[in-house]
């Protein structure tokens, strides 16, 4: 059976459609995971340990050396001056007591990476 | 332009911690005054109870265990092992005759004769080996249970910690002055991080002590532990926390950042032995 041509066309309009809704799943599914992850080193007390001085919704047993982070994306709409505050505290700070995570090698890039797409989720 | 010239030097020198010209006696009242003016409620004595000094939350808790404390079997044991004769007849009383009296508020004093810091653990162990006995190890036993005898019949006497003219004896001090500031580790923090700037604070669930009077209670029953330590135990402890490669017990290192401490806390009590989480 041959469809009608308008039918036709309203149904590649419709794969066209799901395509691009598609294509933001999986880039979610894959933000998601990476929140996952950076939450995890993020509470992994041999890893960031960042609980060991501020508060995370989420997690127990926090200090209160350091801000709360929360609401984060309005603090630090810049992904990556949040992610360069994690790598070294130091340059906004030089007598910072935070871990120069990258520097001395507490975390690696990647892992900083991973923490900060956590933490701007936040 | 002279006189601006001083002014700004004189500022500069009220700015730097390590500055030349700032004496032993000169960084103990800046010290002391840090600490009374960041916690108005803390009588000025009640700092040598560490973090209960602080923290009234788990100091009702601290205060039972005090009433049936843990080191009490310390200071028994080390009653006994103190007159307890040596092989060649000697005893302890005879390279500390004023032990009654107390003695360990004295300690650490500098031997300008020799050069360095002597620690009432080091002079144990020298009147041991002086007297032909094997030393004692530093950090747990005995070495605690002699010190903490010693140090319960010093309670209540004020530290009296001396820091002679003497060019080693100044450099010693300022080896351990030195030590308490300097970042160090992988994680890079100061024992002043930790116990002067964020005194009081939260690091996970425990409260920092404040560094004023952290020497008056050792030895101290530390359940952690689930025994007792000298502070040379913990001074390892909270550089290996930082992941710092600690120094040995009784180094010359720890030797100086104990002199200095205790010199912080002159004026305060001794208390020690002393129970701890
Ligand atoms: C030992 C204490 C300590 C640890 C551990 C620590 N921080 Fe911090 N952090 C601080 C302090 C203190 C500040 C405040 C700024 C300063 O003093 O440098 C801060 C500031 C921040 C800020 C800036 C907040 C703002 O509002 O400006 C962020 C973001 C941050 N920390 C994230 C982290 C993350 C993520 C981790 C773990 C991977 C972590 N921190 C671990 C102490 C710490
Ligand atoms: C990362 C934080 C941190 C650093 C850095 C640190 N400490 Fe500690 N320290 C602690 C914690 C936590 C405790 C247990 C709670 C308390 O008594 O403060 C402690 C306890 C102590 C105590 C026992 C106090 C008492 O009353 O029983 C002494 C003494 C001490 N620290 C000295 C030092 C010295 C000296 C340094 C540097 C070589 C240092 N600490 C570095 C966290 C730290």
């Amino acid at each position: 059976m041959r469809l009608p041509a308008h039918l036709t066309i309203i149904s590649s309009i419709i794969a066209l459609f799901s395509c691009l809704l598609l294509l933001p799943g999986i880039a979610s599914a894959d933000a998601a995971a990476d929140i996952e992850k950076g939450k995890k080193l993020a509470f992994d007390r041999k890893k960031g340990n960042c609980l060991a001085c501020h508060q995370i919704q989420g997690g127990d047993l926090a200090g209160n050396i350091g801000p709360p982070l929360i609401a984060m994306k309005a603090r630090f709409p810049d992904f990556e001056k949040l992610r360069a505050q994690i790598y070294d505290a130091r340059i906004n700070n030089p007598n910072t007591i935070m871990i120069p995570f990258g520097p001395y090698g507490v975390l690696t890039d990647e892992e900083i990476t991973l923490v900060a797409k956590y933490i701007q989720s936040l | 332009m002279k006189k601006i010239v001083t002014l700004l030097s004189v500022l500069l020198i009220a700015a730097t911690p390590f500055a030349a010209q700032a004496t032993p006696d000169d960084d103990l009242k800046a010290f002391r005054a840090y600490f009374t003016k960041k916690f108005p409620d803390v009588p000025v004595n009640d700092f040598i109870n560490g973090v209960y000094a602080v923290d009234p939350a788990s100091r009702e808790q601290w205060e039972q265990f005090e009433e049936f404390p843990s080191y009490q079997i310390a200071i028994d044991n080390g009653e006994e092992k103190f007159n307890k004769k040596f092989a060649n007849g000697k005893s302890y009383a005879d390279c500390f005759p004023n032990y009654k009296k107390g003695i360990k508020q004295n300690y650490p004093y500098f031997d300008t004769d020799k050069g360095e810091v002597v620690t009432l653990e080091g002079a144990i162990n020298k009147c041991r080996t002086d007297n032909g006995e094997k030393p004692l190890k530093w950090q747990k036993g005995e070495i605690t249970e002699i010190g903490a005898y010693l140090a319960y019949l010093s309670r209540g006497h004020k530290i009296n910690v001396k820091v002679p003219n003497d060019a080693k004896a100044i450099a010693a001090y300022n080896r351990g002055k030195k030590h308490f500031y300097s970042k160090r580790g992988q994680l890079n923090m100061a024992c002043a991080d930790c116990h002067y700037y964020y005194s009081g604070s939260r690091i996970r669930a425990d409260i920092l002590s404040p560094a004023l009077g952290h020497t008056s209670g050792f030895p101290v029953y530390r359940n952690k532990w689930a025994g007792m330590g000298t502070l040379h135990r913990r001074y390892g402890g909270c550089n290996k926390q930082v992941r710092a490669k600690p120094f040995k017990p009784q180094s010359d290192e720890y030797k100086a950042l104990e002199y200095f401490e205790t010199y912080m806390g002159n004026g305060l009590e001794i208390n020690g032995p002393s129970q701890r989480k």
